[in-house]
Formats: structure tokens, C-alpha cells, sequence
């Protein structure tokens, strides 16, 4: 049984059709990456899985460890066990950065555990230890990026989303933010990764899809995404011909459906 | 006749800060003033005043009673009637508060319009001390003491308790609150309820040096408006500083320059905080990257 499985789901917004018929599993463990253009729908797959767009799905269902989850409260879902970095961080700029993580882990009990989590993130992430007391607000985006992952690994995921988490950051950053999510992911944490960094996406990831409008339109593992044609040329930049752009883009829908 | 002044300006600032707090604090969360604030410290008022005339209950029962009455109080008109609003705005959260407003003052006048009561309380303000030249009343010094001490819990509970800090992550972000599992309505209801509670304190200690009818917190309630106003509605410490600011300057307006038109200074206040620094004199220039 996968942990997490999405079957044909149908969102709108208002009158807007943003996603129409998305099926996806993914299977304990495993670390997947979804890429696609701006305004494709990726952040509407999160958003709806999260609950967080009212009334929505409004068609197909969401099971979370074999258990209907779609149309929950995020409230409900964040308990349940997974956790949600939202595009554009959202950090609660004027607390400081342990009260942001402390707030990650709102709904624990376990004292301990909690202690625990904090060490193990200030490992993760040093530069958060050393601005402990700062206002969220004042850090870095690539700090603001390390805080808003840490504060939903303080809510003990089984299952973590992360919606462009290279978003604004310089190589150096994106490099070093991919490699701890490979490191979360290899602790036994499940990722879903929303990327326009589709090379460094697929370089962490075990399996990629394409999103376009509200549909899929290719899946596979992540290095044989890596070798494909198209994927090259319109997502990793590497032009393979010198021919047309039109007969391309021809060429590739051709492909596809 | 100065340090008198002060004194009494401390004394009557305290309230104005207490309804400040009070409304501040549902401003934060809900982004409205609350403008039936004032009526439901009166009718809580009301309450201790019953619990202990008609009930002849003592002063510990009666006040606490009282305070449990204001907290049900807040946590049933946000939970019955604001919750319900669909899509509110401003202005549809405004009049919904106003619509509080007039239902609890009907209601008190209904019930206790009529007379005007005197109320009973534990210490008296004709004891006195002699500070210098300044006269202080027992009464006034309880109700400082009270006031810096809801305010030192109030402190308290917002840097130190999870539900506190939780409170301050709705208010800067509602999003990123329910992602971390942070029930907001849960919050919204502790809100009103701590809310409606300082308003009540706020109530029973002014109740002894005025007149208790359904008035009562009529006048109190445009103060501590003006209050969080001119300290800035974005921040407790500043309306709470704000309350004695207003509570002195009018005082001192009142002793030195004209009784009668003693409280045009809070609408002036506001007039010149609107022109001069419309977020307060202590809201912090806090700049959002959005
Ligand atoms: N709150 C909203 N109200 C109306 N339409 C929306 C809303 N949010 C998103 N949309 C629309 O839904 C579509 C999908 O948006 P979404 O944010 O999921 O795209 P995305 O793939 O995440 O894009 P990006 O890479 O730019 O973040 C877009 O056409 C967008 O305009
Ligand atoms: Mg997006």
C-alpha cells in the first residue's frame, strides 16, 4: 500500500480548472519530484492534498496511509503526519527563529522528543542555532528557506512537501539545501519536491513527473527523465538541434500523448 | 495640585489602558475593534454587582463569578456570531460588533436601566495615604497594582506559554499557523475570551468611583479606543502606554485649562496621531516583504 495516494483529483478555484485528473502513489521511502512551468498546477497538488483550498478536490479522492483524507482541515492532515513548506517560506516573521520551530512541533507532547528534534535540526542546519534569538523576519531568504524545512520537520513527518525550496536562493544555497533534503529522505522521511530546478530536482529524486495545465503528461524514474530528449531541452535548457522551435514543440506533444 | 493630577491621571489611565489592551488584542487576531468591548464589561460588571446584592455573595465569589461570566461571554459571540460571517470584511466584522453593542446594551437597559446603583467594593477610595503633597486613594492604589499585574501575566503568557506564542503566529500569518497544526478558530476563541476578561477587570474597578448603569463604560470605551490609537493598535505595550498617556494629559488638561471640555483632548489626540504617525507613537516600523 502506498503512503500516500492520490486518485484522479479535479480542483478549481472559483471558475479556474487548475487541476483535472491527477493520479499519484507514492511509496514509503521514496523521494519524488514533480516539475512543470509556472502556473502548471504544482502548488495546487500540494495546496489540495493539504486541505487548504476550501471545498476542493472536487472530484477524486486522497488516501493517507490507507485512510480518506481529502477535504480535511489542514489542521487535521498536519496531525496525521505530514508536514508542508509552503512556497514563499512563510515564516512567522516576527518571532524568533526557536519559537518558529517551536511552533512546528505545536501539536507534541513529548518534552524529550522535542529537545531531541531541536539538536537534530540546529545539526541540520547550523546557522539556525547561531540566530536562535533572531526575528524570523530579519534572516536571510536561504535562512528563512533552512527555517521554514526545519520547522516542518519539528512536526515528525512521515510525509514532507516541499514547494520550491530553491526559490530565490544562489547556487551555493541550492546545493546545500538538496543535499539535506537527500539526507531527510534517507532518514526514512517520504518527500514530494516541487521544483523549477529540474536538473538539481532529479539528481535527489528516485521519481520525477511532468506536470502541464492540470494534467501530467510523463512519468519515470528520475535518471531516465534525465536522459530523455525533450525533458532535456525544455526543462534542463540543453538544446539538441538547431531546427524550429514550432517543430519541436510539435514533436514533443506528439510525443506525449 | 500637580502631582495630584498625575496621580489621578495614573488612577483613571489604568482603565484606558485595560480597554486598550483588550481591544488591541482582538485586533491583532481578528482585525476589527471590537466595539461591543465596552458593553460586555458592563454587563459583567452587572454580573459581580448581582452576585453580590442579590445574591449577597462575597467579594471572591462575586468577582470571580463575574470574570468566568466575561470569558463564556466572549468565547459564545465570537463562536455564535462572528464565526458565521462568511468572507468578512472590515466592515462586515465592524457592524457585527456594533450589532453586539446595541443587543447587550438593550438587554443591561431592560434589565437594570432604571436606577443607578452604587457598587460595592473591598477597598474604599476615601482611604487614603498622603504622597507629598498628593492625596492617593487606597482605590487607586489596587487599581495600579491590578493593572501592572494583568499586564505582567499578560507579558508572561505571550512570551513564555506555547498557546501565547501560537496566538502571536496566527496573528502574523493564519497560513503558516494551520500548517503547523495551530487550530486557528481555537485561537480566535482564547482571544475573545481573554479579551472580554480584561475588559471585565477594566469594568469592576471603574465601577466604584463612577455610577453603575448601563453607561457605565460608554465614555471608557471612546478612551481606550483613542488609547490603542495613539500607542499604536498593533501593540500591547504601546496602548497599554497609551492609556496613561491619555489618562494623564487629559487630567492635566481638565485641572489646568477647562473641566468641561476635558474630553474633546482624546478626539484631539487621535486627530493629531491620524495626521502625525497614523500606526502610533510605539508601533514598530516593522516592514513586510510580501
Ligand atoms: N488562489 C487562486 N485563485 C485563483 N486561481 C489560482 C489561485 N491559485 C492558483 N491559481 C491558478 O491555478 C493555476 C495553477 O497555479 P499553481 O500555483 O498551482 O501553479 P504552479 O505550478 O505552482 O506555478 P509556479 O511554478 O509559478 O509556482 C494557475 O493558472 C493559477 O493562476
Ligand atoms: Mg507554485
Amino acid at each position: 500500500m502506498p503512503l500516500l495516494e492520490i486518485k484522479n483529483i479535479e480542483t478549481f478555484y472559483r471558475l479556474i480548472y487548475a487541476l483535472k485528473g491527477v493520479s499519484l502513489a507514492l511509496d514509503e521511502g521514496t523521494n519524488t519530484t514533480i516539475l512543470g512551468n509556472n502556473g502548471a498546477g504544482k502548488s495546487t497538488i500540494l495546496k489540495t492534498v493539504m486541505g487548504l483550498i476550501d471545498d476542493q478536490p472536487d472530484k477524486g479522492t486522497i488516501e493517507f496511509m490507507g485512510k480518506r483524507i481529502d477535504r480535511k482541515d489542514p489542521e487535521d492532515i498536519v496531525r496525521l503526519g505530514i508536514s508542508y513548506v509552503p512556497e514563499g517560506r512563510e515564516v512567522f516573521e516576527e518571532l524568533t527563529t526557536r519559537e518558529n520551530l517551536l511552533m512546528g512541533a505545536y501539536r507534541r507532547r513529548d518534552r524529550a522528543g522535542i529537545r531531541e528534534d531541536f539538536r537534530r535540526i540546529y545539526d541540520y542546519f547550523s546557522v539556525l542555532e547561531e540566530r536562535e534569538d533572531q526575528l524570523a523576519g530579519t534572516l536571510s531568504g536561504g535562512e528563512q528557506q533552512m527555517l521554514a524545512i526545519g520547522r516542518a520537520l519539528m512536526n515528525k513527518p512521515r510525509l514532507l512537501f516541499l514547494d520550491e525550496p530553491s526559490l530565490g536562493l544562489s547556487p551555493l544555497m541550492v546545493k546545500e539545501i538538496f543535499d539535506i533534503i537527500k539526507m531527510i529522505n534517507s532518514e526514512g522521511i517520504t518527500i514530494l519536491l516541487v521544483e523549477q530546478n529540474a536538473r538539481m530536482a532529479l539528481k535527489i529524486a528516485h521519481f520525477g513527473l511532468i506536470l502541464e495545465n492540470g494534467r501530467f503528461v510523463m512519468k519515470g524514474r528520475a535518471e531516465e527523465l534525465l536522459e530523455d530528449e525533450d525533458v532535456k531541452e525544455f526543462y534542463l535548457g540543453i538544446k539538441q538541434t538547431e531546427s524550429a522551435k514550432g517543430y519541436q514543440r510539435w514533436k514533443r506533444k506528439k510525443r506525449w500523448r | 495640585m500637580f502631582l495630584q493630577l498625575i496621580v489621578s491621571g495614573i488612577s483613571i489611565g489604568s482603565i484606558y489602558a485595560l480597554v486598550a489592551l483588550a481591544m488591541v488584542i482582538i485586533y491583532k487576531t481578528s482585525e476589527v475593534p471590537n466595539f461591543a468591548q465596552g458593553e460586555m464589561a458592563m454587563l459583567s460588571t452587572f454580573v459581580a454587582f448581582m452576585l453580590l446584592a442579590s445574591f449577597g455573595q462575597p467579594f471572591v465569589i462575586s468577582f470571580a463569578g463575574a470574570l468566568v461570566f466575561a470569558v463564556v461571554l466572549g468565547v459564545f459571540l465570537e463562536f455564535v456570531f462572528l464565526r458565521r460571517a462568511k468572507d468578512p470584511n472590515v466592515l462586515s466584522l465592524i457592524l457585527i460588533t456594533l450589532g453586539f453593542e446595541m443587543m447587550i446594551y438593550g438587554v443591561a437597559s431592560w434589565k437594570w436601566g432604571a436606577e443607578q446603583q452604587s457598587f460595592p467594593f473591598p477597598v474604599s477610595d476615601f482611604d487614603i495615604v498622603n504622597l507629598g503633597p498628593a492625596v492617593v486613594s487606597y482605590l487607586n492604589i489596587v487599581t495600579l497594582l491590578v493593572t501592572l499585574f494583568l499586564m505582567f501575566i499578560l507579558f508572561l503568557f505571550f512570551r513564555y506559554t506555547k498557546v501565547g506564542i501560537a496566538m502571536k503566529a496566527t496573528q502574523q500569518n493564519m497560513l503558516a499557523a494551520r500548517i503547523n497544526g495551530i487550530r486557528a478558530n481555537r485561537i480566535l476563541s482564547i482571544t475573545w475570551g481573554m479579551s472580554s476578561l480584561i475588559g471585565a477587570v477594566a469594568g469592576m474597578m471603574l465601577a466604584p468611583i463612577a455610577t453603575l448603569d448601563p453607561n457605565l463604560m460608554l465614555d471608557p470605551l471612546l478612551k481606550g479606543f483613542a488609547s490603542a490609537v495613539l500607542g499604536g493598535m498593533t501593540t500591547l505595550v504601546g496602548s497599554a502606554l497609551g492609556g496613561y498617556i491619555l489618562g494623564i494629559i487629559e487630567t492635566l488638561f481638565g485641572g489646568y485649562i477647562s473641566l468641561q471640555f476635558k474630553s474633546i483632548v482624546a478626539f484631539l489626540i487621535i486627530v493629531l496621531v491620524l495626521c502625525f504617525k497614523p500606526s502610533g507613537l510605539f508601533a514598530k516600523h516593522y516592514v513586510r516583504r510580501v
